[in-house]
């Protein structure tokens, strides 16, 4: 794949329209790396000038500062601002609601200011502006889409995915409980990172329970640690045969053969 | 003239408003126990705020049921106390029904009649709310923290309601000119039939004693708010007020750490410098909380305003799934730590005395912190806006930073993030493999 960085922009006097943020799961775990893929196959279908930091990314330390760890926080967007505003950098897309929610909100204050999209929002927008076209490969499919908090209710994202959602001519099907309401998936305040405390369910469980009720073929979400935690509900479930897990982004990219 | 009932009627409402406005007094003391906040920023969006949330109840019929029959009690509540206007001049004057002659009898009729029709659906409303919390067995009023004081609390504030709506109605309905009158009285006229045996004087005798224990037990009431989960209904405006208006996602970055994260990271710091000659050592500040005076003073009036609905532990991910955690239960307990260090600040004559409690283990433990998933339902859930999570995470911060007490896998994944810049141990130097594999 070509993916150009940030350094080798800068070598070649370039700087690109837009930086691709990967994030810790899209750049290591071997489920979010494909989301990783099928998003910069969408870059590169829709003609974007783009580049990642690669080596020179790290951590946004969200995960650091819900688990309370304000210090290792700070240090780690001091650091990332610092490398940001080296290259200049304007404007960056994030296929991790949680980096979304860190870099677009609370890195400000510490002295980095971007334009921040949730590659849902971009996909919407590379559509809006005709770069991109969504083909309508899942006609009448049953489609649920799962809301990650930090999208959802932590900044209101409700519509940019399900409108790209239904451009793929889905029949979507929500959940009971959606949107604002929508239950999490466990994964959320560093939950992710550690085992739940004593009780009496998993809450990927619960969650994926209400995503079965639905009927859908397709579990459709905008987060790697949903992705994951719903993968896992599902399995639990065992009901890998009849329904899937996949990125908004994954679907768009294979409905165009990506 | 006899002025007796006017004195005695002076005499109840000064010390009736006299111990509240003590005890609203006492409230503004501990809430200001808080840290700074600033929320004083986008004014006008605060007052939309105020006006849409508090004001129109927007949030609350969010759950149809519980929402409809809140807006009835809440409009028949704020409309009937018009009548206490005329209750008080009535009291102080010694005149009777003092408004109708001056509105005539066919405005006052309406009014009068408005408020009785109000009165009535209120009773219904409240029957069905009793009936809601005793006999349907609603989930979140049966959970561990609504045993004993808040659930008698519950009832209580019901009780209350019945007794003043049922008082407001009898006072009517014995009112032997204004049923003749026959204005005003849609729902007093029901209920006049049952007393048509008695005499004038018993009926007038009746009348004084509903009359009084109407005003008495409104009285009665209000001082009982300072002691209630029932605050809300006047702290719910400022706590809408005041409440935060950044994306529910973003979380404060603390500038205590800020200043100390520049100073590690300033190449031209000198790590052995003494502090200045003559500058007082700055005491470091302490990170996160463990008690309700590390609390900012918005979450402490969050506590007050909080009415125990359990919208919020109802859609809480942890507690759905059984954990210890409900953010109702943050929201109470950090109550009663602060009016336990509200009244330690009373008998020890205005200064804290150290009672060897926090609102950390003593009230709120790890197991119920650490359960958290940062989702924001609570918050969302929330008719008046209150906050838990931003309990919760202050909390969780004291818990890493000042005791390093996080579970051992956070740690590991705190010390992959500092060591190699994921939260998981992989070399930095293969953060791009992806493109390749």
């Amino acid at each position: 794949m070509n993916v150009p960085t940030m350094a080798e922009m800068l070598s070649q006097g370039k700087s690109p329209e837009v930086l691709f943020w990967v994030g810790a799961a899209g750049s290591y775990d071997d489920r979010a790396k494909k989301i990783t893929r099928a998003f910069v196959k969408l870059l590169h279908r829709a003609n974007v000038d783009f580049a990642v930091l690669g080596t020179e990314e790290s951590s946004t330390g969200d995960a650091a500062k819900r688990a309370g760890n304000e210090f290792l926080f700070q240090m780690q967007a001091i650091s990332n601002i610092e490398i940001l505003n080296s290259y200049e950098v304007k404007t960056i897309v994030c296929t991790d609601p949680h980096s979304f929610n860190t870099l677009k909100n609370e890195y400000p204050e510490l002295g980095g200011n971007y334009k921040v999209y949730h590659h849902t929002q971009f996909i919407k927008k590379l559509v809006q502006e005709g770069r991109l076209d969504i083909k309508k490969s899942l006609k009448g499919k049953k489609v649920t889409y799962h809301d990650p908090c930090y999208l959802g209710r932590g900044n209101g994202v409700y519509e940019s995915p399900r409108d790209i959602i239904r451009k793929l001519g889905v029949n979507l099907q929500e959940m009971k409980q959606h949107k604002n309401r929508a239950l999490c998936c466990g994964a959320g305040g560093a939950q992710m990172f550690k085992d739940a405390e004593k009780g009496d369910k998993e809450i990927n469980i619960l969650r994926t329970e209400q995503a079965l009720e639905t009927n859908a073929e397709i579990i459709a979400t905008g987060c790697p640690y949903c992705n994951t935690m719903m993968t896992d509900g599902v399995k639990f479930h065992e009901k890998e045969s009849q329904i899937i897990v996949k990125d908004i982004a994954e679907l768009i990219a294979e409905a165009d053969n990506l | 003239m006899n002025y007796i009932p006017n004195i005695s009627f002076a005499i109840a409402l000064f010390i009736g408003i006299g111990f509240f406005v003590m005890n609203v007094l006492k409230l503004v003391r501990n809430i200001k126990l808080g840290k700074a906040v600033d929320r004083s920023d986008r004014k006008t969006q605060r007052w939309k705020n105020m006006a849409r949330i508090a004001l129109g109840q927007s949030k609350m019929v969010s759950r149809p049921i519980a929402g409809f029959l809140h807006v009835i009690v809440y409009v028949g509540f704020i409309i009937i106390n018009i009548e206490v206007l005329e209750i008080i001049i009535d009291g102080l004057f010694g005149t009777h029904r003092v408004f109708q002659p001056l509105l005539g009898n066919s405005i006052y009729g309406f009014l009068i009649g408005t408020f009785e029709i109000l009165a009535f659906l209120v009773l219904v409303a409240v029957i069905i709310f009793w009936l809601r919390r005793n006999i349907v067995q609603i989930k979140r009023f049966m959970s561990k923290e609504m045993k004993g004081w808040p659930k008698s609390d519950g009832n209580l504030i019901l009780y209350f309601e019945i007794v003043l709506m049922s008082l407001f109605i009898l006072m009517n309905a014995t009112d032997h000119s204004f049923q003749e009158a026959g204005f005003g009285n849609p729902i007093s006229q029901f209920v006049a039939p049952w007393f048509s045996e008695y005499s004038l004087e018993t009926l007038s005798s009746i009348e004084h004693i509903a009359w009084w224990a109407h005003i008495i037990g409104i009285l009665i009431f209000l001082n009982y708010l300072y002691y209630s989960k029932h605050l809300h209904i006047l702290l719910a405006f400022p706590n809408t007020f005041f409440a935060n208006l950044q994306p529910k996602g973003q979380f404060n970055n603390l500038s205590s750490v800020t200043k100390e994260v520049r100073m590690m990271m300033d190449p031209d710091a000198d790590p052995y410098a003494m502090p200045e000659e003559g500058l007082e050592e700055e005491i470091p500040e302490k990170f996160g909380a463990s008690d309700v005076t590390d609390l900012n003073w918005v979450q402490l009036l969050n506590a007050y305003t909080c009415t125990e609905c359990g919208r919020c532990t109802s859609s809480c991910p942890a507690n759905m799934t059984g954990k210890e955690l409900s953010p109702r239960a943050i929201m109470m307990k950090t109550r009663d730590r602060l009016e336990e260090v509200g009244r330690n600040i009373d008998t020890n004559k205005g200064a804290f005395k150290d009672d060897g409690k926090q609102l950390l283990n003593d009230y709120i433990t790890p197991e119920e912190l650490w359960a958290c998933t940062s989702c924001n339902a609570c918050v969302e859930e929330c008719p008046i806006d209150i906050d838990p999570l931003s309990i919760i995470m202050d909390m969780r911060r004291f818990l890493v930073m000042e005791q390093s007490a996080a579970p051992q896998e956070l740690n590991m994944m705190m010390t992959n993030i500092e060591n190699n810049g994921a939260p998981w141990q992989y070399n930095q130097q293969d953060r791009l493999n992806w493109k390749d594999e």
